[in-house]
C-alpha cells in the first residue's frame, strides 16, 4: 500500500467518523425529552445513531465507490481477481460487529435498569388474573375491569435512583378502554379523561385495560407499556419539564385506535394541587360532568360512530381500593 | 386440517410406488420425507403442549377452581392399549420383513382393532365427563389437546386400514419393498408418543 | 442415466406448451413459474391495497375510506404481501433453482410439490373472498382480543386462508429439505453447493420448526373465535400474551424466511456479474444456519412493551443483538465481492447492490430496535413501519426483483430489456426511499402504526410517503411492460449468457424437461471466477489488491 492511499483511506476513515459524530449527537429526530429517563434513552439513540451513521457512509461509499471505480472497461470480458476470502479481514468484521453489539446491549441494560425496568416489584410477571365472570356480549365493559389487588405487576418500576431518594411517587391508575384512557387518582379520587402531573415528583401508573389491548405512550417520556386486558401493568416517570404531552394509544385496538389520544400535562406544584382541587369539587358535584373527555379530545368528531357516550362511561364501575 | 394433509401426502407417495418401482434413479426418499413431516406435526404439538404449560404455571391455580377431577382408571387402560398397539404393530413389519404377508395383516389387523378401541374409549370417556369444551380454560385445553391427538389417531387408523387393503393386492409388499407399511408405522409411533406426553401433562401433572 | 422407455416419454412430450402452466403439472420449473407468477398477481393486490392506505395517509383526517375498511386494508395488505408474496415467490424461486442447481432432474417429491402450489390459489382466493363478509381488521398479528371481537367471519376467513398458505410452506420446506440433502449430483458435497441452496437449507429448517406453531395457535383462535372458548380471552380465565408468544415464534422466524432466501440469491447474483469470486463462502453459508438458528431464539422482541418481564426483556436483546454478527458477515462479504471486481452494471446487478444499500437501512435499524430502551419508544410506531419495509422491499423484493433480472434468460430463453430494466430500477429505488425513510422520523416523533386518523403535524412527511408510494405503484409499469415485451419479442439468450459458473447454466434456456440432455459436469466450484486467468490479470487491478492478495492462503 503506498502512503497516498494510507493517507487516502485515514482521511476518508476521519470523515466518516466526524459525520458519524455530529448526525449522531445533533440530529433532531426525537422529540423534546421530558424526564431524566428519557434523556438516558436519547443518549443510548445517539450511540446507535453514530454507529449506525458511520456504517451506513462506509458501506453505501463502498458500494457506490466500487459501481463507479470497478465497472468493466469496455471489451474488457476478463475475470476479476480470484480473492476467495481472507481469514483475517473475516475475523476482524466479525470481531468489530461482536463488539458493538456487545457494547450496545451492556449501555441499554443499564438504562433500563436505571429506568426502574428491573425493579424486581414491577419486572416480573404474575401471569394474568382472573377475571370476573365472562359476560354474554362481547362488548360488554361490566367485569372485565380487573380487580386491583397487591399482587406484582409488569413494565418499569421505580428507578433505583428515585428509591434511593426516597420520593413519594404519585399513583396514578390508567384504565384503557376503547378510545379513551380514564386516569384515577388514588389520594383525591379524582378521576380524569387527562393526566396532569406535577413536576418534579416521580409518577407511578397501574396500566389496566377494559376491553382490548391498548398501549400508554408518551413519546416525550420515551416510555410505553401495553394494556393488557386481565393483567395490571406499572410504569413509573419522573416530568421534570412543564408542558403538555400527548398521551397515544399505541396497540392497535379498533378502527378509531388513531384517535385514542390525550394530554399528559406537566404543571408546577401549584397548578396541579388547584387542578385537583377544582375536579374534587366538580366531582361532588356531578359525576358525568368530571368522567367526560375533553374539549380537545380528537374523538369527539367521532364520537356518535363509535357509540361513545355518558351512558358507556357510566357503566365503567367505579375503582375500589 | 394438518391432519387431511398427512393422508393427501401419504396417498400420493403410495401412487408413486409403482413409477418408482420402474425408473430407481434416486434412492427412495419417502421415508426421509415422512420423518421431515413429523418434526412438522412434533411442532404443533410442541406448540399446544407449551401453551398448556404456560397456562399451569402462571395461572393462579391449576386447574382452575372446580374443575371436576379427572378419571384415571379408563384413560390409563386406554394408554396401556395405545402402547402396546405400537409393538404390535412392530411384529407386522418383522413379518413382511420375512415376505410373510398373513403376518403383516394379522398384526396391522390386531394394531387396527386396538387403536379402535382406544378411539371408542375415548369418546366413551368425553360422553361421561362432567365437564365441557367451555366450561374452563383447564377443559378447553383437555378437549383440543386430546382432541387432535384423536385426531391423528383416526388418519393412523385410516392409513393401517389403507395399508391392509393394499395388502391383499398379490405382491404389493415384499420384504425389499413396503414404504406403506413402515411409513404408516412411524406415524403410529409417533401419535404414540405424543399420547405418552399429553397423558403425563393433562392427567397426571 | 435415461432408460429407453423413458426417453420416447420425454420425446412425446419434449415442448412445454403455455397450457401446462394452468395444470397440475410436476415439473419443478413449471411449478416454479406458477409459484412466481401467482405471487406477482398477489403483489399487485397488496401494492393497491398499499397505495389505497397511504392515499388514505395523504390527509390526517379519514376521508378516503372509512377506519373500518382502512383496517381492513392493511390487514390483508400485510397478509397478502407476507403470505402470498415473499414466501411463495422465495418458494418459487427455490422451485425453480434447485433441482438445476444440484444437477438432479427433478424435486424429491414432485407431486407433493405440486400438491404444495396448488393450495395456493385457493388460500389466496379465500382471502380475498373475506372482503365480501367483511375483512378482517386485527392487524396481520391478529391479537386477541380484538381480533375476537372485529369481523369474526372475516377473522375465521383469516385463518383458514393462513392454515392453508402454511401447510404449503411446510410441503414445500420439506422438498426443499429432502432434495438439497439427498439429491445432489454424486460429485457434489456440501462445500460445492451454490450459496443458494445453503440459504433455502436454512430457510427450509426454519419452517418445518416454526410455521406448526402458529397452525397451533390459529387453532386455538378459531376455537375461541368460533366455539367460544376462552385460551386468549381474559373474560374466560385466558391470556392473551400465550397468542403473542406462540404467533412471534413463527412470525419472527417468518422474517428470515422471507429474507434468507434473497440472500442466497444476491449470493448468486454478485459475483456473477462482478466477475469475482464470492468472498468468503464458508462464513456466508455458515451464517445462514447462524440466522435461522439465532432466528428461533429471538421472538419475544416484538413484546417488549407487552406481556414480557424485564429478564426476559433482557434475554431476548442479547439474542437480537447477535443476530447482527452474521447479517453483518453477510453484508460485509457481499461488498468485498464487489469490490475490485469487474462489474457488469446491468438491472439484475443495480438491483443487487440496491438490495445491499436498501437491506442495510432495516439491518441498521433492527440493531437500534433491539435496544429495549429504546424499542419501547418506537414500538407499534412508524419507525418499526420504516424498519420493516426497509427489510422486506429493500430487501425481499428488490432482491427477488435482482433474481429475476439475473434468471429471466434461463427461465425464457431471452433477455429482459436494459433499458426498460433501469428505468424499472430507479423508479423503484426512488420511490422506495422516498416512500420509507420519512417514516423513521415519523416513528421518532411520536405517530403511532395503524391508524387512519393523525396529528396533523405529521402532514409533510406524510404526504411525501405518499408521493414515494406513487412513485413505487408506477414503477411496476415498466416492469411488466419489459416482461411481457421480452417474452415476445426479448433477444434470445445463450445456454449461459452471463457466463455463470453454477449448474443451472450448463442446460439450455429454457431448460429441457428433465433439465439435463446429459448428465452435468461439476468442472469448477460454484464461484471460480477468474481463477484460471488469475496470471494474466489486469495490472492495475493488481496493484489495487496487491496487499490483499499477499494475505491470502
Amino acid at each position: 500500500m503506498t502512503t497516498a492511499n494510507k493517507l487516502t483511506i485515514i482521511s476518508i476513515a476521519i470523515a466518516i467518523a466526524i459525520i458519524s459524530l455530529w448526525y449522531g449527537q445533533s440530529n433532531a429526530l426525537l422529540p423534546v425529552a421530558a424526564s431524566p429517563e428519557a434523556e438516558a434513552v436519547d443518549g443510548i439513540f445517539q450511540l446507535m445513531m453514530t454507529v449506525a451513521t458511520g456504517l451506513f457512509l462506509l458501506i453505501e461509499g463502498v458500494l457506490i465507490y466500487s459501481a463507479i471505480r470497478f465497472r468493466k472497461k469496455p471489451g474488457d470480458e476478463t475475470d476479476g481477481p480470484p480473492v476467495e476470502g481472507n481469514v483475517l479481514i473475516e475475523i476482524v468484521w466479525t470481531a468489530i460487529p461482536t463488539v458493538i453489539v456487545l457494547i450496545i446491549s451492556i449501555y441499554s441494560f443499564d438504562v433500563y435498569n436505571a429506568m426502574g425496568g428491573l425493579d424486581p416489584e414491577a419486572s416480573r410477571d404474575s401471569g394474568p388474573q382472573q377475571v370476573a365472570e365472562k359476560t354474554n356480549s362481547n362488548q360488554g365493559l361490566e367485569g372485565l375491569i380487573a380487580s386491583v389487588s397487591d399482587y406484582l405487576a409488569l413494565g418499569l418500576g421505580e428507578s433505583p435512583a428515585n428509591r434511593s431518594k426516597n420520593l413519594t411517587p404519585l399513583s396514578v391508575d390508567v384504565n384503557a378502554i376503547q378510545y379513551a384512557f380514564l386516569f384515577t387518582y388514588g389520594e383525591s379520587g379524582v378521576v380524569s379523561g387527562e393526566l396532569h402531573v406535577p413536576v418534579g415528583q416521580p409518577v407511578r401508573l397501574k396500566i389496566t385495560a377494559g376491553d382490548v389491548i391498548h398501549a400508554f405512550w408518551v413519546p416525550q417520556l420515551r416510555v410505553k407499556q401495553d394494556a393488557v386486558p386481565g393483567r395490571e401493568a406499572q410504569i413509573s416517570f419522573t416530568p421534570q419539564r412543564t408542558g403538555e404531552y400527548p398521551i397515544i394509544c399505541a396497540e392497535l385496538c379498533g378502527p378509531y385506535h388513531g384517535a385514542m389520544k390525550t394530554q399528559l400535562i406537566v404543571e408546577s406544584q401549584q397548578a396541579y394541587q388547584s387542578w385537583i382541587d377544582q375536579q374534587q369539587v366538580a366531582q361532588s358535584q356531578s359525576l358525568e360532568d368530571a368522567v367526560a373527555v375533553g374539549q380537545t379530545d380528537p374523538l369527539n368528531a367521532y364520537a356518535e360512530e363509535i357509540g361513545v357516550n355518558q351512558q358507556t362511561l357510566e357503566q365503567l364501575p367505579p375503582h375500589t381500593h | 386440517m394438518q391432519g387431511s394433509t398427512v393422508d393427501e401426502s401419504q396417498t400420493l407417495n403410495y401412487s408413486q410406488t409403482e413409477a418408482a418401482a420402474q425408473e430407481e434413479e434416486h434412492p427412495d426418499l419417502r421415508m426421509f420425507g415422512v420423518v421431515l413431516f413429523l418434526v412438522a406435526e412434533s411442532m404443533i404439538f410442541l406448540g399446544l403442549f407449551s401453551a398448556y404449560l404456560i397456562y399451569a404455571s402462571v395461572m393462579p391455580q391449576w386447574p382452575p377452581e372446580g374443575t371436576p377431577k379427572l378419571e384415571l382408571l379408563l384413560p390409563g387402560v386406554n394408554s396401556i392399549i395405545l402402547i402396546s398397539s405400537s409393538f404390535v404393530m412392530h411384529r407386522g413389519q418383522s413379518a413382511i420383513k420375512k415376505n410373510d404377508v398373513s403376518g403383516l395383516q394379522f398384526w396391522f389387523g390386531l394394531t387396527a382393532l386396538m387403536g379402535a378401541i382406544f378411539l371408542g374409549g375415548q369418546l366413551y370417556e368425553y360422553a361421561n365427563l362432567e365437564f365441557g369444551l367451555t366450561t374452563n380454560l383447564f377443559t378447553s385445553c383437555f378437549y383440543v389437546l386430546t382432541g387432535f391427538h384423536g385426531l391423528h389417531v383416526t388418519v393412523g387408523l385410516l392409513l393401517i386400514l389403507f395399508v391392509l387393503q393394499r395388502s391383499t393386492r398379490q405382491g404389493h409388499y415384499t420384504s425389499e419393498k413396503h414404504f406403506g407399511v413402515e411409513a404408516s408405522e412411524l406415524y403410529w409411533h409417533f401419535v404414540d408418543v405424543v399420547w405418552v406426553i399429553l397423558f403425563g401433562l393433562v392427567y397426571l401433572l | 442415466m435415461t432408460t429407453s422407455a423413458e426417453t420416447s416419454l420425454s420425446e412425446q412430450e419434449e415442448k412445454r406448451t403455455w397450457t401446462d402452466y394452468f395444470t397440475f403439472n410436476t415439473d419443478h420449473k413449471v411449478i416454479g413459474i406458477q409459484y412466481l407468477v401467482t405471487s406477482f398477481i398477489f403483489y399487485l393486490i397488496g401494492g393497491a391495497l398499499a397505495a389505497g392506505i397511504r392515499t388514505e395517509l395523504a390527509t390526517p383526517e379519514s376521508d378516503f375510506v372509512s377506519p373500518e375498511l382502512y383496517n381492513q386494508m392493511f390487514t390483508v395488505h400485510g397478509t397478502v404481501m407476507i403470505f402470498l408474496w415473499i414466501v411463495p415467490a422465495g418458494a418459487g424461486l427455490a422451485n425453480y433453482l434447485i433441482p438445476l442447481m444440484i444437477g438432479a432432474k427433478d424435486m424429491a417429491f414432485p407431486r407433493l410439490n405440486a400438491v404444495a402450489f396448488w393450495m395456493i390459489p385457493p388460500g389466496g382466493l379465500l382471502l380475498m373472498a373475506s372482503f365480501f363478509v367483511g375483512a378482517p381488521q386485527a392487524g396481520w398479528t391478529s391479537y386477541p382480543p380484538l381480533s375476537l371481537m372485529t369481523g369474526k367471519a372475516g377473522e375465521e376467513i383469516w385463518i383458514l386462508s393462513i392454515l392453508i398458505l402454511g401447510t404449503s410452506s411446510i410441503l414445500g420446506a420439506i422438498n426443499f429439505l429432502a432434495t438439497i440433502l439427498k439429491m445432489r449430483m454424486p460429485e457434489m458435497g456440501f462445500f460445492d453447493l451454490p450459496l443458494f441452496c445453503w440459504s433455502m437449507l436454512a430457510t427450509a429448517a426454519m419452517i418445518l420448526i416454526s410455521t406448526p406453531v402458529l397452525a397451533a395457535a390459529l387453532i386455538m383462535l378459531s376455537f375461541d373465535l368460533i366455539v367460544d372458548t376462552s385460551f386468549f380471552d381474559p373474560t374466560g380465565g385466558g391470556d392473551p400474551i400465550v397468542y403473542q408468544h406462540m404467533f412471534w415464534f413463527y412470525s419472527h422466524p417468518a422474517v428470515y424466511i422471507m429474507i434468507l432466501p434473497f440472500f442466497g440469491a444476491i449470493s448468486e447474483i454478485l459475483p456473477v456479474h462482478a466477475r469475482k469470486p464470492i468472498f468468503g463462502y464458508r462464513a456466508i453459508a455458515f451464517s445462514s444456519l447462524a440466522i435461522s438458528f439465532l432466528g428461533l431464539i429471538v421472538w419475544a422482541h416484538h413484546m417488549f412493551s407487552s406481556g414480557t418481564p424485564g429478564w426476559l426483556r433482557m434475554f431476548f436483546m442479547a439474542t437480537t443483538m447477535i443476530i447482527a454478527v452474521p447479517t453483518g458477515i453477510k453484508v460485509f462479504g457481499w461488498c468485498a465481492t464487489i469490490w475490485g471486481g469487474k462489474i457488469r452494471l446491468n438491472s439484475a446487478m443495480l438491483f443487487g447492490m440496491g438490495f445491499v444499500s436498501a437491506f442495510l437501512i432495516g439491518g441498521l435499524s433492527g440493531v437500534m430496535l433491539a435496544s429495549v430502551p429504546f424499542d419501547i419508544h418506537v414500538h407499534d410506531s412508524y419507525f418499526i413501519v420504516a424498519h420493516l419495509h426497509y427489510v422486506l422491499f429493500g430487501g425481499s423484493v428488490l432482491g427477488l426483483f435482482a433474481a429475476i433480472y439475473h434468471w429471466f434468460p434461463k427461465m425464457t430463453g431471452k433477455y429482459l430489456n436494459e433499458t426498460w430494466g433501469r428505468i424499472h430500477f430507479v423508479l423503484t429505488f426512488i420511490g422506495l426511499n422516498l416512500t420509507f425513510l420519512p417514516m423513521h422520523q415519523l416513528g421518532l416523533e411520536g405517530m403511532n402504526r395503524r391508524i387512519a386518523i393523525y396529528d396533523a403535524e405529521f402532514q409533510t412527511l406524510n404526504i411525501i410517503c405518499t408521493i414515494g408510494s406513487y412513485i413505487l405503484a408506477v414503477s411496476t409499469f415498466p416492469f411488466l411492460i419489459n416482461l411481457v415485451w421480452s417474452v415476445l419479442k426479448g433477444k434470445k439468450a445463450g445456454a449461459n449468457p452471463w457466463k455463470a459458473l453454477t449448474l443451472e447454466w450448463q442446460t439450455a434456456s429454457p431448460p429441457l424437461i428433465e433439465n439435463f440432455e446429459e448428465e452435468p459436469v461439476l468442472w469448477s466450484g460454484p464461484y471460480d471466477y477468474g481463477v484460471d486467468v488469475s496470471e494474466e490479470n489486469d495490472q492495475s487491478v493488481q496493484e489495487l489488491l496487491s496487499d490483499v492478495k499477499a494475505d491470502m492462503s
